[in-house]
């Protein structure tokens, strides 16, 4: 091991200082935001019965930890949530195989996807409930709809855009296409299936909620909705 | 001698929809078992497509290209190619890259994986074989890259200006150790370079090719007298500039 100099431990302590600074700061925005929220409401500069307060929010919480609803509710749309993700990842995953192995379909499909892409998927979701029934397979299926077009799109730019060279010397080593996709396109296209992972988790849990909406009898959506005709 | 490749009269275009370009116009030349060919020419002659076409990779307009005799499609199996960059992956170790071919061709077992430890042994890059590839330097992974191709045990070797993306002094001693590598494995080998001081110093024959449509200006053979025939000890040599010049010269003759 080297000795480590002066200058080095000097820049290693700054580099801890700025970790420490950032860490302290994201938490005391928190903390001054529950607590900026917590006086308004209580001196009344906001009207506590719509903003509510955080003390409110954690006692109603607790009441709803007491008599375990809360847990249905969570574990519901969880499950719902996540069903939709898997299904969203591995049927993306496959379908942007298919568009890649053929060129001509994808060129065909191109201008379906966008446009399945931009349709406005919370106004679908009525038409969803008609087909499929108020059930928790429309509600993963609405959650899907919100992440999978663009996630194909995604995840089929990803799949050509690795390095043609690559490909190339899997052909040079008298590898066919099925080799280019196993050996090249897949690995070299882990960074962006993550990526596109992380995006899709958000957009599930918004379509899983939207449909919980319009369509449920538990989940956290249904206790938005609940809530706020309750309020009304 | 039978001759290990044979091009004759091929010809290439490649079609856009803006229309045609000719890329190769009626190209014939031989290769001799355990020669070193070089080609040159102006950039965007036509030499890497004449590459892909000896590898196979894309079919001549018409021509025929016989590998040992016999025509293309038969045996492509036999042609090892150098691209310009080493691409090893870098989701994979310097081993498991250095196995890619054998793999794509079902062929891993315990010899073959003897073969790679031999081969990384005798290349200096034993204790790299469970690397990553971005933890080698230029020279290491040119080097785990023409292990990769050759631990398939091609009778031909293309080379596509391997060195041009290494920086001068690292291209320098690469060149100078693979050159040696590919002599003393006894290969055949077709380098393609826009250097022509690295033409003269690997190979033992020179084609030089016109401005596109490519077609054979001259073949201009070199050899060289020295006890110790290096690419760095022929850079060095008396006779490398006249080499040198005159290759220039037919490569600038319709300017």
């Amino acid at each position: 091991m080297t000795k480590i100099t002066p200058g080095q431990k000097q820049y290693l302590r700054r580099m801890k200082r700025r970790r420490y600074f950032i860490l302290t700061a994201r938490i005391l925005i928190l903390i001054l935001f529950l607590v900026l929220w917590e006086v308004c409401s209580d001196t009344g500069i906001i009207d506590s019965f719509i903003f509510s307060s955080p003390s409110r929010i954690a006692l109603c919480f607790w009441e709803m930890v007491l008599d375990r609803s809360i847990f249905l509710h969570i574990g519901v749309t969880l499950y719902e949530t996540i069903a939709s993700f898997l299904l969203v990842t591995v049927l993306s995953v496959l379908a942007a195989v298919l568009l890649w192995c053929s060129r001509r379909l994808s060129e065909i499909l191109e201008p379906y996807l966008v446009v399945l892409n931009s349709l406005p998927k919370s106004a679908m979701a009525p038409l969803l409930i008609v087909w499929l029934g108020a059930t928790p397979t429309t509600i993963i299926v609405a959650g899907m709809s919100v992440a999978i077009f663009g996630s194909i799109m995604n995840l089929y730019t990803g799949f050509t855009t690795v390095d043609q060279e690559k490909i190339k010397l899997i052909y040079t080593l008298h590898g066919s296409r099925r080799h280019a996709l196993f050996k090249v396109v897949l690995p070299g296209s882990v960074p962006t299936i993550i990526s596109n992972m992380k995006v899709n988790i958000g957009l599930c849990l918004v379509g899983v909620v939207i449909g919980e909406f319009l369509a449920a009898r538990n989940g956290l959506g249904y206790l938005i909705i609940y809530s706020s005709q309750v309020l009304s | 001698m039978e001759p290990i490749l044979e091009l004759k009269n091929i010809n290439y275009s490649y079609h856009t929809l803006d229309g045609e370009t000719k890329a190769l116009s009626d190209i014939s030349f031989t290769l001799e078992p355990g020669s070193f060919t070089a080609v040159v020419g102006p950039s965007g002659c036509g030499k890497s497509t004449l590459l892909s076409l000896i590898a196979g990779l894309m079919r001549p307009e018409s021509g025929q290209i016989l590998l040992a005799g016999k025509p293309l499609s038969d045996n492509h199996e036999n042609i090892g190619y150098m691209l310009q960059h080493d691409h090893l992956f870098e989701w994979r170790t310097v081993y498991r890259n250095v196995l890619l071919g054998l793999e794509i061709r079902g062929k891993v077992d315990a010899a073959s994986r003897r073969k790679a430890n031999e081969l990384l042994a005798q290349y200096g890059l034993k204790q790299f074989a469970a690397s990553r590839p971005s933890e080698l330097s230029g020279g290491m992974r040119q080097r785990a890259a023409l292990i990769r191709t050759l631990i398939l045990d091609p009778e031909l070797l293309l080379l596509d200006e391997p060195f041009s993306a290494l920086d001068y002094q690292t291209r320098l001693k690469v060149s100078d150790d693979i050159g040696q590598i590919i002599r003393n494995s006894g290969k055949t080998a077709l380098l393609v370079t826009h250097d022509l001081s690295e033409a003269v110093s690997l190979s033992d024959r020179v084609i030089v090719l016109t401005r596109r449509p490519a077609s054979i200006a001259c073949v201009v053979p070199v050899s060289f007298h020295l006890e110790n025939d290096t690419p760095l000890n022929r850079r060095n040599a008396p006779e490398f500039k006249t080499f040198f010049n005159k290759i220039w010269k037919e490569l600038n003759q319709d300017d």
